[in-house]
């Protein structure tokens, strides 16, 4: 797999590289904060001159830029730190780490279903293009992607929370009732239904209409009407020709489409209060704490630079041309 | 699809230009502390917030807001786009690998943290929202320009125009740019969606233009004071509101690329 | 009672600008032992018609009328998946240009396979080691058979598609255009599989061209197609020595031959007419050299003589 090793390794440098371009930006744009930062940073504005002195030092906001960029670089990849919240006086990095599981789980689950669904609805479409079906499907996708995934969170808590009852207002669990076990993981996947619902949304939406695009390129190959010619059922020519070669290009994209991911999480955990990493930037902007702001841009960003590496990783795997090369 | 689009938009268009005859009052004035959080009446047509605010009053005038916004950052965004598209597409090169290396760093970047980020650390404003949204959103229009400019390099006419001598400049403007703008109005059409959507997201997370009063702001108000499981009245016209200005574009952006596409129909046999 | 026996056959697109006549009522015959070769310019409707045996027409395109009689049943008359047992195991097809009629994600062995187990029983093994000994017998390496599609050249892409198409022994093969765009060399190799491949399995054969010299070399008769219309059909031998029908004629002048006489080279002046609205009267009339007022007028009526036929004012 001579091929593949060297692609592997092209895009994980690239995904580095990325990283730190990032973490510059990251950096760049907390200085462009017109007006004094630390005043800024800190909120008080009957803080003391020394404390003052001091918070400077301690985050590394003396010297000039150039050293303060250094200083910066130094405590993110040597110590991992993130800064601390002014707020919750807690290291930035270990709020993060406290609330990053329910997001995983709220986007991994959300994910994990708008792909299957989105993915299984958008072949038929596009394998199918020009029928009413397909037509209905499009106009559908097209009306639900659009709109925005906290309205579909306000519109799914209203219709299913508040008018109907039969999903909770928000938040993760029920508070002091102390579940545990099998009770508490059914009590949590009951809260997930709808802010869930409110990310799949988009993602569903997306996926019907890029997995029908790609269909549709694959159903006018010629290698389409050669399996048909072989005497193959329908519907095996679908799932074994058609179906694993439009995936390809819908894998690609999956990458881009991970920023979005990110969007949705944020606006959904809002809506409902989920204890997760959104909910937290949200938090953050009402209570103006900055470190933690900018240690959430950091974690968002990367994480979806790793999550489109391992994305790109999986694609030249399946995809034969990449995995093999050229011809002999 | 595309009818509809254009009619939902001249509703809002109608609301928006001619807003202060629509018995409308300043939707930012607070009322009397009696006013506050009523439903919809003959004198409050929607109600009122927790401010006695004429919701109607808010819901039109911020038609205007919306509007506006998505139209100026659609603007923005497109020539942005479209100028990186060009100058990548038709030079090449290294002067194309280096703008789509950009283009694709920036394409990777979580948008609503950057946006967040962004509106945080310039403040928030009206202004501050349309140029965050073009910096998010520039690359995948100057990505699709890009691809047209490459496949329109490869035609015929080009390679016949450049042996009669044509120089750049006129190539650029006379044969390559006819051929882009329909799909620059395409993407722009697409492009107000999403500056509609920053507006409303980025009011609704609280980092709205205190000088005005947008949808999105209306929601971080009723959101804010708990309003969700109560006050529907309040909920109701924004969320409906936007909405039906977000389908509207993206059924004309559909529609429009459609068209722009003439045999994909046919041969569809839609 | 031939093996397939095509009758007033047609094709019709149904297009915004009107009805695409691109077959127009054609007639042949396939035997055992024979090798029609159906030769034609591009667009005369000659894909359309093979398309039609195996009912792969699909719309805009129907077929509006004839008959195609197989092995005694009209293919026409026979239901979706009575015509799906037929393809593959009685008639196969090799598609131009393979290139893209290999799965590219499925390994070349892989393909093979999928068309034994389709219509064998037999295991998974059994099918591989076939597929093996199949592209051996085209002339590729049976350790190929692990190989992706774009692994290999385009001439080798071919051996593979009629590697495919011959696995499980069809009763009747097409091939649609199976050396067109392939270097002089590659030409040659194939051609030779094909001749050999035929007399090894003694598979009729039907084979689509616009290359006179193909024909020749490889088909005992030549159906000519113009603008989806058989102006011509007789045995080859007959058609290169004495064509009949105009177009013939100039197709015959237009390829040089290395032996026999030297002749004028002659390129066949104007272009193919449009079949939304064909012309009134003969549809060559207008590129014909020897064309008469009544061709103007009348379209030309088949005339069949002695296994020759010609639709040609020239011959009443």
């Amino acid at each position: 797999m001579r091929g593949y090793a060297g692609f592997a390794i092209r895009k994980v440098a690239g995904a580095a590289v990325t990283i730190f371009a990032i973490v510059c930006v990251n950096f760049v744009i907390f200085r462009l904060v017109p007006g004094d930062p630390v005043r800024m940073l800190f909120g008080d504005p009957r803080a003391g001159a020394e404390l003052i002195q001091e918070m400077r030092e301690r985050f590394g906001l003396t010297g000039s830029l150039w050293q303060q960029f250094l200083a910066y670089l130094n405590r993110l990849f040597l110590h991992g730190d993130l800064g601390i919240s002014f707020v919750q006086r807690k290291p930035v990095m270990e709020t993060v780490v406290d609330r990053l599981p329910q997001t995983l789980l709220l986007v991994v689950t959300a994910l994990a279903i708008a792909v299957v669904v989105g993915t299984f609805l958008g072949a038929i479409a596009g394998w199918r293009t020009g029928t009413r079906f397909d037509a209905i499907i499009v106009s559908i996708s097209l009306g639900i992607y659009s709109i925005p995934t906290f309205i579909w969170g306000i519109i799914l808590l209203i219709v299913f929370a508040v008018a109907l009852g039969l999903f909770p207002l928000g938040g993760m669990a029920t508070l002091g009732a102390g579940y545990s076990g099998w009770a508490y993981l059914r009590d949590v996947a009951w809260h997930l239904v709808l802010p869930g619902g409110a990310i799949v949304m988009w993602y569903m939406g997306e996926y019907v209409l890029l997995t029908r695009s790609a269909m549709q390129d694959v159903v006018d190959q010629d290698y389409i009407t050669a399996a048909r010619a072989k005497g193959i059922k329908e519907s095996t020519v679908l799932r074994r020709h058609a179906l694993r070669n439009a995936i390809l290009p819908v894998v690609t994209i999956t990458g881009v489409n991970l920023a979005f991911a990110v969007s949705g999480v944020i606006e959904a955990e809002t809506v409902f209060n989920w204890p997760g990493i959104g909910r937290l930037m949200y938090d953050s902007v009402m209570r103006r704490d900055y470190p933690v702001l900018q240690g959430l841009f950091l974690v968002f960003a990367v994480s979806v630079v790793l999550a489109n590496l391992v994305v790109d990783l999986i694609y030249g795997y399946i995809d034969p041309r990449i995995k093999v090369g050229g011809p002999k | 699809m595309g009818a509809v689009g254009v009619i939902i938009f001249a509703v809002f268009a109608v609301l928006a230009i001619f807003a202060p005859y629509l018995r409308t009052v300043d939707p930012m004035r607070p009322g009397l502390a009696v006013n506050r959080l009523l439903p919809p009446s003959s004198q409050f047509w929607f109600g009122t917030d927790h401010l006695a605010r004429d919701i109607w009053s808010q819901t039109v005038y911020g038609s205007k807001i919306a509007l506006l916004v998505g139209f100026l950052a659609a603007f923005t965004t497109v020539g942005v786009g479209t100028f990186v598209g060009l100058v990548a597409g038709f030079f090449g090169g290294r002067l194309d690998e280096v703008l789509m290396r950009i283009v694709d760093f920036f394409m990777m970047l979580p948008s609503l943290p950057l946006m967040i980020i962004l509106a945080a650390v310039l403040g928030p404003s009206i202004w501050n929202v349309i140029l965050v949204v073009s910096i998010i959103y520039w690359p995948f229009t100057a990505r699709v320009i890009r691809s047209q400019v490459l496949s329109l390099k490869e035609r015929a006419f080009v390679e016949a125009s450049r042996s009669i001598g044509a120089g750049d400049r006129l190539l650029i403007f006379g044969e390559i740019m006819p051929n882009v703008v329909p799909l620059m109005f395409a993407q722009a059409v697409l492009m107000v969606t999403e500056g509609i959507y920053a507006e409303a997201v980025l009011a609704f997370l609280g980092l709205g233009d205190p000088a005005t009063i947008s949808w999105g702001m209306i929601l971080h108000f009723a959101f804010e004071s708990g309003a969700l499981s109560r006050n529907l009245y309040w909920i109701v016209p924004p969320v409906v509101c936007i909405c039906l200005v977000i389908i509207a574009f993206t059924f004309l952006g559909t529609a429009v690329s459609d068209i722009l596409k003439p045999g994909y129909r046919e041969a569809r046999g839609l | 009672m031939a093996l397939l026996e095509v009758e007033n056959l047609k094709v019709y697109y149904f297009t915004r600008a009107g009805a695409v006549k691109a077959v127009d009522g054609i007639s042949f015959t396939v035997d055992k032992d024979e090798t029609l070769g159906l030769i034609g310019e591009s667009g005369c409707g000659k894909t359309t018609a093979v398309f039609a045996i195996m009912k792969f027409v699909a719309p805009p395109g129907r077929i509006v009328g004839g008959k195609i009689m197989f092995e005694g049943r009209d293919i026409l008359t026979m239901s979706e998946e009575e015509v799906r047992r037929l393809r593959g195991k009685s008639i196969a097809m090799v598609f131009q240009a393979a290139q893209n009629a290999l799965n590219p994600v499925m390994t070349v062995g892989s393909q093979i396979a999928e068309m034994i187990l389709e219509h064998e029983d037999v295991t998974k093994e059994e099918a591989w080691e076939r597929a093996r000994r199949q592209l051996e017998l085209v002339g590729i390496s049976g350790d190929r058979a692990k190989s992706y599609p774009h692994e290999f050249s385009g001439g080798m892409r071919q051996r593979v598609g009629i590697a495919i198409a011959t696995v499980c022994n069809p009763r009747l093969l097409i091939l649609d255009e199976p050396v067109t765009g392939l270097d002089v060399i590659v030409q040659r190799q194939l051609l030779n599989l094909i001749k050999d491949l035929k007399a090894r399995l003694r598979l009729p054969i039907i084979l689509i061209t616009h290359d006179l010299s193909v024909v020749a070399e490889t088909c005992s008769k030549v159906a000519v197609m113009y603008a989806g219309k058989i102006v011509e059909q007789a045995d080859v031998v007959s058609l290169y020595e004495n064509p009949a029908h105009p177009y013939s004629r100039l197709l015959v002048k237009a390829y040089p031959s290395i032996k026999g006489e030297k002749g004028k080279l002659i390129s066949i002046p104007g272009a193919p007419p449009g079949l939304v609205n064909p012309p009134v009267g003969c549809y060559f009339q207008p590129r014909c050299p020897w064309a008469m007022d009544i061709c103007r007028q009348q379209e030309p009526i088949a005339v069949s003589n002695d296994g020759r036929m010609v639709a040609c004012h020239l011959f009443r």
